[in-house]
């Protein structure tokens, strides 16, 4: 057929837009891949794993990490209601302008704010700035398996590495070094009745947290896609033998 | 019942008549959509064009939507593209469609475009559709590169970085060109609103120029894949039969548009550009969209910038010249042996192009880049004249 011909126009389109290869070796051990609910073409966020690693969020990572993008409100889409969020929101102190002396200004937050950006973190050294968690695991090198190996890959150097202080070893950190200190100890976030707070379950929700946040749309996503396409499916399906029957009489 | 329905009908008569008469909209619809004939021969390859009517239509409607919450400033375009997939209610929908819709956008055009060069759609009477078309495909070009510059992440930066310093390699007006495009040394506000602007007026003008290529074919005939006009097979009223067709082709390319954008959007976005732009941080890593890798690797085959900037641009321009490349009576690649030989030869490189270009002319891959871009200017500028000469050369002989 003639038509054997554009197969490889359309293996061109795809095979050109396939992700990248992986310039440089890493100078760090590769994370291995854990199953996440939100993968895939189909993938879905269990809600109360969601709210859990908020906790983890609230009470561990909001103390130096900053989500400019994401508005009290949003947390909305995690299943909360309206008095939920506005409670959580007050809970967080924003910058508001500056008093007569000159000093910072702060106020409870409202449901409009962004979740503040800690302005000199205790415990950061100078010069270091905590990335921005909104869209994280979109773009960490690494996405969410790697978060999950960083918050759980902490331990002692091997012999012969010098650690400079104000620097942790960590085996999935870039250059096997960072700067973050090990941020979950396990039992130190409050979960609700019937679930441990093990490093790993807090690790495990607060990466899927971290998921959800940079892509709240993503099962509606999903679902909208699903019953997109069998729409159209269908509809192409009639087209089709609609087309055969008009040009029957001609062929 | 039966009086009232037939004055109904006279009135309905009359009222066509009083608009026909005075702006013969009903006469021109009949005449070129419905009547209008159309090579019984035409394959789903003819069915690309409008395609790319349909997922223009998308794009403009989805735009609008979009430039309604968009905010053309450095300081705002990162912060409000996040408004707009976060909280603008099916902003995220939106933008997934318009993003998907670019690329698809892209892709159709391209195989429209080897469509008309394998079938030889450029020759007589057709020059000026392909003329059109062409200029289609570098409005297309443009608009798609200032919107990817619009939500001003890191790859947004970069490639408008990129693009100021290809401008600035042009001999004695190269620094002057690449202050007008970047309205400063360095992309910045001005860079930003110049082509918010030039995103959203050739959007509109690129719908202007549809309306003439569309013209164009439908003044000139459609083609068919034998390249013996008329075709052999007869023709057929467009109505139903090609638009039955048509509209079978555009529900199979919203198929592939809503796998793309719902289930599948990381084929068409750059993780990248969901950091917000960053002078200070040169990213590791600068591609441009899959659409422009096959340019972007001529841009790198050649060792030096402006050589690349020649390549690349040449690359295009060589298809304005195709018409006057060939001047064969033989019109499809069907009945040109050598001609379809170097076509399928043409596409591999186009590809290994891209490859080449995404792979940093790294290792081989400089080899096999420059080889492709070699290929691609000796199609044009060797193969088709000669192939043409012989043929017109046997035709004459023969007659």
């Amino acid at each position: 057929m003639r038509m054997a011909f554009f197969i490889p126009v359309i293996a061109a389109a795809l095979f050109s837009a396939s992700p990248m290869l992986a310039q440089t070796r890493p100078d760090h051990d590769h994370a291995s891949p854990q199953h996440w609910s939100f993968e895939g073409p189909l993938g879905n966020f269990d809600l109360a794993t969601v709210q859990r690693g908020y906790l983890v969020y609230e009470q561990v990572c909001s103390s130096c990490h900053g989500m400019k993008h994401v508005q009290f409100r949003d947390l909305e889409g995690m299943g909360l209601d309206a008095e939920a969020v506005k409670s959580i929101a007050s809970s967080y102190q924003i910058q508001d302008g500056r008093d007569l002396s000159g000093a910072l200004k702060y106020r409870h937050g409202l449901p409009d704010d962004a979740f503040p950006t800690p302005v000199k973190p205790a415990g950061v050294p100078e010069g270091v700035v905590p990335p921005d968690q909104s869209r994280l695991t979109v773009v960490y090198p690494g996405g969410p398996d790697r978060i999950y190996a960083l918050l759980t890959g902490y331990g002692p150097a091997p012999a012969g590495m010098a650690v400079p202080s104000g620097q942790f070893y960590n085996r999935f950190a870039s250059g096997r070094m960072i700067a973050m200190k090990p941020p979950l100890r396990g039992g130190e976030v409050h979960y609700p009745e019937g679930t441990s707070a093990t490093v790993e379950q807090e690790a495990r929700d607060v990466t899927t947290f971290l998921a959800w946040v940079a892509q709240p749309h993503l099962a509606a996503r999903h679902r909208t896609g699903v019953r997109v396409l069998v729409y159209l499916l269908c509809l192409a399906l009639l087209l089709f033998f609609l087309k055969r029957r008009i040009w029957s009489n001609v062929e | 019942m039966t009086g009232s329905s037939s004055s109904d009908r006279e009135n309905d008569g009359s009222k066509q008549d009083w608009l026909d008469s005075r702006l013969p909209v009903r006469r021109f619809l009949t005449t070129q959509f419905r009547h209008f004939p159309m090579p019984r021969s035409a394959n789903m390859l003819w069915t690309v064009g409008a395609m790319l009517s349909a997922v223009l239509v998308l794009m403009l409607l989805s735009g609008l939507v979009l430039v309604m919450n968009y905010t053309p400033t450095v300081a705002g375009a990162f912060a409000s593209i996040e408004a707009i997939e976060r909280r603008v209610p099916s902003g995220w929908l939106m933008r997934s469609m318009h993003m998907a819709g670019a690329s698809l956008f892209l892709g159709a055009l391209y195989l429209h475009l080897f469509r008309g060069l394998y079938y030889g759609s450029y020759k007589k009477p057709r020059e000026l559709v392909w003329l059109l078309g062409l200029l289609l495909l570098v409005m297309t070009m443009i608009t798609a590169f200032a919107g990817y510059v619009l939500p001003w992440g890191q790859m947004s930066y970069w490639g408008a970085d990129i693009a100021g310093k290809a401008l600035a390699s042009i001999p004695v007006i190269g620094p002057f060109t690449e202050r007008v495009f970047l309205d400063g040394s360095q992309p910045g506000d001005g860079t930003l609103h110049h082509l918010f602007v030039l995103h959203f007026t050739l959007a509109f003008a690129i719908v202007a120029v549809v309306g003439l290529h569309v013209a164009g074919v439908h003044v000139a005939g459609s083609g068919n894949p034998s390249g013996i006009e008329p075709d052999r097979k007869g023709s057929l009223p467009f109505s139903p039969y090609f638009a039955i067709k048509d509209a079978f082709g555009v529900a199979v390319f919203a198929i592939v548009l809503t796998a793309v954008m719902f289930l599948f959007p990381d084929l068409v976005t750059e993780s990248a550009n969901y950091r917000p732009a960053n002078p200070l941080h040169t990213p590791t890593n600068i591609e441009p969209e899959w659409y422009f890798l096959p340019f972007f690797g001529m841009l790198q085959a050649i060792p030096f910038k402006f050589g690349g900037l020649v390549a690349s641009v040449g690359a295009v321009v060589v298809l304005f010249l195709v018409p006057w490349l060939d001047q064969s009576p033989v019109r499809s690649a069907r009945q040109r042996p050598l001609i379809r030989l170097s076509m399928i030869l043409l596409v591999a490189a186009f590809v290994a192009l891209g490859l080449a270009g995404q792979h940093h002319m790294e290792g081989s891959w400089l080899i096999i880049g420059r080889c492709a871009t070699v290929f691609y200017f000796f199609h044009f500028l060797v193969v088709l004249p000669f192939v043409s000469r012989r043929e017109r050369a046997v035709v004459e002989s023969a007659s």
